[in-house]
């Protein structure tokens, strides 16, 4: 289990676009951290670099002090972004039973999931038939499901409703208290408290 | 259940669910085996001495046409993300992946191959041949392929640049499938063409998820 994610002077380019360089921040256990900043400043890029899918144009990232940790990064981090990896055609309750199982859940977290997001009757859905938050929350799911340190969130809760962000926002504080981590790229602040680090001038 | 295991189930749940599974390539194959004796003339002896050749070699094409889903869909949808992420290393992914494409089109195909040849007219006892050659080279065109798809990926006209990539890998098998054909058509041991044919697909199933695992890094980046 990840106990301290560390970003060291972290610079990230895209094409020939410098996004930021000299990023330097700490995510311990239990803690959450809001990511701001302008469209295009570059959060999401970030979330990528620390699940090791973005090369970093400069800088470390640093799994309880050790740099480029690519098995603990797999085993430990859930990513989830706008491109939820969910294929319209599929009935949710394949792609979350494939998603889940893709990272070590087995039927008892894929029933937890099913419960704690309230999936019971999306689940016979074609995913393209569900709503934008529905399919969030078919998104979500695989966070109950699987259970790992660090949660890696492109703006998570843009998508739902009132109702659902508190929901969300109570997994979440339930995440923090086991000693999970959040980082999540946002425009409203998060609905746990945490820090905020802002990216880009 | 192996994570793996998983995958392919998934992989082999999604070619049948939106692509129809083998059967447009199974389609396109039926297809121009058809149009040839057209373009070529019905004689029965002119076609039945290159019918082999022409089972093989469409084979080959058809192989192609279902290479760009075999990575695109994933990348375009961030599947391939969650992929990476996964556990197991992406070499593994994409041998799975080129794996299941075989599994869904290189095997139907095969055993299309020797309908096709008979149909043309190649003597029966041909058609065991074919069907070997069309069995072990459609594993070297699945892996093989699944580099162009991979090296394709995130280009615009990804379908048509897969072609240009995969065709000159090609030529090798298409060679030893050939020479394996004509050499049990001239009554000789088969042998040596399919022994060759065996060792190019298993060079093509031991390197090419090296260099797969390579191109979509460098697509995710």
């Amino acid at each position: 289990m990840i106990s301290t994610l560390q970003i060291e002077d972290l610079a990230i380019r895209r094409g020939e676009r410098l996004l930021f360089e000299h990023l330097d921040f700490t995510v311990s256990a239990g803690e959450a951290v809001a990511l701001t900043g302008r469209n295009g400043a570059g959060k999401t890029s970030l979330l990528r670099a620390i699940a090791g899918l973005l090369r970093p144009a400069a800088g470390t990232v640093r799994f309880d002090g050790a740099p480029d940790a690519d098995e603990a990064r797999s085993r430990d981090l859930h990513l989830i972004g706008h491109l939820d990896g969910l294929k319209g055609g599929r009935t949710a309750r394949e792609e979350l039973a494939f998603a889940a199982g893709w990272c070590g859940a087995d039927a008892a977290g894929l029933a937890r999931a099913a419960e704690a997001l309230d999936l019971g009757r999306l689940l016979n859905l074609e995913v393209r038939k569900l709503s934008a938050g529905q399919r969030r929350r078919v998104a979500l799911a695989r966070l109950v499901a699987a259970p790992r340190t660090l949660w890696l969130l492109d703006e998570p809760l843009s998508p739902l409703d009132s109702v659902w962000r508190a929901r969300v926002g109570a997994l979440i504080a339930e995440h923090l208290e086991g000693g999970g981590m959040l980082l999540a790229a946002v425009h409203d602040p998060l609905p746990v408290p945490g820090r905020t680090v802002e990216i880009g001038g | 259940m192996n994570p793996l295991a998983v995958l392919l189930r998934r992989e082999l749940a999604l070619a049948w669910g939106r692509g129809g599974g083998p059967l447009p390539a199974l389609a396109f194959y039926a297809g121009v085996t058809t149009l040839l004796p057209l373009a070529i003339g019905p004689e029965p002896e002119k076609l039945a001495v290159i019918a082999p050749g022409i089972a093989w070699l469409c084979l080959a094409l058809a192989s192609l046409l279902s290479l760009e889903r075999v990575f695109e869909r994933d990348h375009e949808d961030g599947a391939l993300d969650l992929l990476a992420l996964g556990g197991p290393p992406l070499e593994a992914i994409c041998a799975i992946k080129a794996l299941a494409q075989w599994l869904s089109t290189g095997l139907p195909l095969a055993f299309a191959a020797p309908v096709a040849a008979l149909m043309l007219g190649a003597p029966v006892g041909l058609a065991p041949v074919v069907f070997l050659c069309a069995l072990i080279g459609g594993l070297a065109f699945a892996f093989v392929g699944g580099l162009g798809a991979a090296l394709a990926l995130g280009s615009r006209r990804g379908g048509l640049l897969i072609a240009v990539i995969v065709l000159p890998l090609f030529a090798p098998p298409v060679i030893f499938g050939g020479g394996a054909l004509s050499q049990a058509a001239m009554g000789a041991g088969q042998v040596s063409g399919l022994l060759l044919l065996c060792g190019w697909a298993l060079a093509a199933v031991a390197l090419s998820p090296l260099a797969m695992a390579a191109a979509c890094r460098n697509a995710l980046d």
